[in-house]
């Protein structure tokens, strides 16, 4: 196995969260506890036929994974910032974009993989029938990457904010606005039987455009916030 | 060749410049916005299908247009800020935001008021007026930051990164009525090639966004003035004019 070179860079990085992640089972549900919880608001508040349920079904999942999303980002960096580990990889002399692209990929392994896997249940509950769970995966997958990387560049900017998680809402929650809109009209369409390439694409061309560009923007907060 | 530019991004020259140009920019902007809102409320012929309810665009139109404009500005001054490290072009950017905001307010709300008569809804959720929105939340997301740090620099470092981010929603909010069918009126001024409009309508809006844009500028000048004082305020240079003045 190679010990040098970027590739290794990664993988050492994705090993320790993983591992830190391992220690804190409990930190890794409440987001996914939450998730379930938010949907569940929903049939208490506005009815509980599943037939009222099924056409609004698409749009209460999506912003409940977006919340739940938010919710996960106060756990991505500000431990390590607070202990000094986040100091030393600005130091470190490694491209710290690429570092915080492998925290934000792991980020996204424990929090938007698990969120695609629970969708399919949590979409029945509200009345989603089978036929759309596909839509409904690939275009979780595909948005919860965008919006880990969105959370990422608004949690390196707020990280040194005292109290900053409304922030970081504040923030993030406008420019995750476009993948919402086509995630969930992409779900509304197979719930009518219609084509999803349109918005599946166009979620795919987002999901490219934050992971290419977000790293930078990512290690330029990063450097703003560590330095005292 | 770049003299003029270094030049401007030093506080007393700028200061002078400012205090110099406000009243330019002031003045004409209000003679064109009189003479814009004289064309359009009194000279424009009413529309064939809205009649006189349409004269709102003269206010609407512009202000829409400055709110994705001073966007822009912003933008391009919290970049000269990053990539030159000119603390000057940070504080041009931190004047911007609240005007932009308004404009976009202003957009907004005439927007609502001109959608009651036309099309029976004080709102609707159309592309063009929920990215407007954004652009709204997007302002407001940039003054929230840079109010949370008290250190000044960090808070221009971290604002700028914001509104460089943020400017992708520009492009969004120009073409929603293109890529997308909605509600809204499609474009009838930014066509390459003849305007769908006629002259005697069109003339008081070019005028109006003129008087608009000038009238940004002198704001500009203003809060800029304020900016410097605030971040300047125990230099050498500002003491000895406040001294003289």
């Amino acid at each position: 196995m190679q010990t040098s070179g970027l590739g290794a860079l990664v993988r050492l990085v994705i090993a320790r969260d993983v591992r830190l992640a391992a220690r804190h089972w409990d930190q890794v549900f409440q987001p996914l506890i939450f998730f379930a919880i938010i949907t569940t608001l929903f049939p208490l508040a506005i009815s509980p036929a599943l037939d009222e349920l099924r056409r609004i079904a698409p749009g209460v999942l999506w912003v409940a994974a977006m919340l739940a999303s938010l919710l996960a980002l106060e756990s991505l960096f500000r431990p390590d910032v607070e202990d000094g580990t986040m100091e030393q990889w600005v130091l470190s002399g490694q491209p710290l974009s690429l570092l915080l692209l492998a925290k934000v990929v792991t980020h996204w392994l424990l929090t938007g993989l698990p969120l695609v896997l629970m969708s399919p249940f949590v979409g029945t509950a509200l009345g989603m029938p089978q036929s759309v769970w596909p839509t409904l995966m690939a275009t979780l997958a595909l948005g919860t990457g965008s919006l880990s990387m969105l959370g990422g560049v608004g949690a390196a900017l707020t990280v040194s904010v005292r109290r900053g998680s409304v922030l970081l809402a504040l923030l993030v929650l406008p420019l995750e606005m476009p993948v919402l809109i086509f995630g969930a009209r992409a779900v509304d369409l197979a719930m009518h039987g219609e084509s999803v390439a349109g918005p599946l694409n166009l979620l795919a061309a987002l999901l490219l455009f934050f992971v290419s560009l977000g790293p930078f923007a990512m290690a330029a907060a990063m450097r703003v916030s560590v330095e005292s | 060749m770049w003299l003029w530019f270094h030049k401007l991004s030093s506080p007393p020259y700028a200061y002078r410049l400012a205090t110099l140009l406000r009243p330019w920019f002031f003045w004409l902007a209000m003679a064109l916005m009189l003479f814009a809102a004289y064309g359009g409320l009194v000279l424009a012929p009413p529309d064939y299908q809205q009649k006189d309810a349409f004269r709102i665009i003269y206010v609407h139109a512009p202000a829409a247009i400055m709110s994705l404009q001073v966007y822009v500005v912003m933008a391009i001054a919290a970049a000269v800020g990053i990539i030159w490290r000119i603390k000057l072009a940070h504080a041009v950017a931190a004047a911007c935001a609240p005007v932009g905001a308004a404009f976009t307010v202003v957009a907004l709300a005439t927007g609502s008021i001109y959608g009651k008569p036309m099309w029976g809804t004080w709102w609707e959720w159309d592309p063009r007026i929920t990215t407007e929105l954004i652009q709204l939340f997007l302002y407001l997301g940039y003054m929230a930051l840079r109010a949370s740090f008290d250190d000044t620099q960090r808070a221009d470092r971290a604002s700028a990164i914001l509104a460089i981010v943020g400017v992708v929603n520009v492009p969004i909010v120009k073409y929603s009525v293109v890529w997308w069918n909605s509600l809204h009126q499609a474009p009838t001024i930014s066509k390459i090639g003849k305007p769908a409009i006629v002259l005697s309508m069109a003339w008081p809006l070019y005028t109006m966004l003129l008087g608009f844009m000038l009238y940004f500028a002198a704001v500009l000048c203003d809060r800029v003035r304020s900016e410097i004082l605030r971040r300047e305020r125990n230099a050498a240079w500002l003491t000895e004019t406040v001294k003289t003045s």
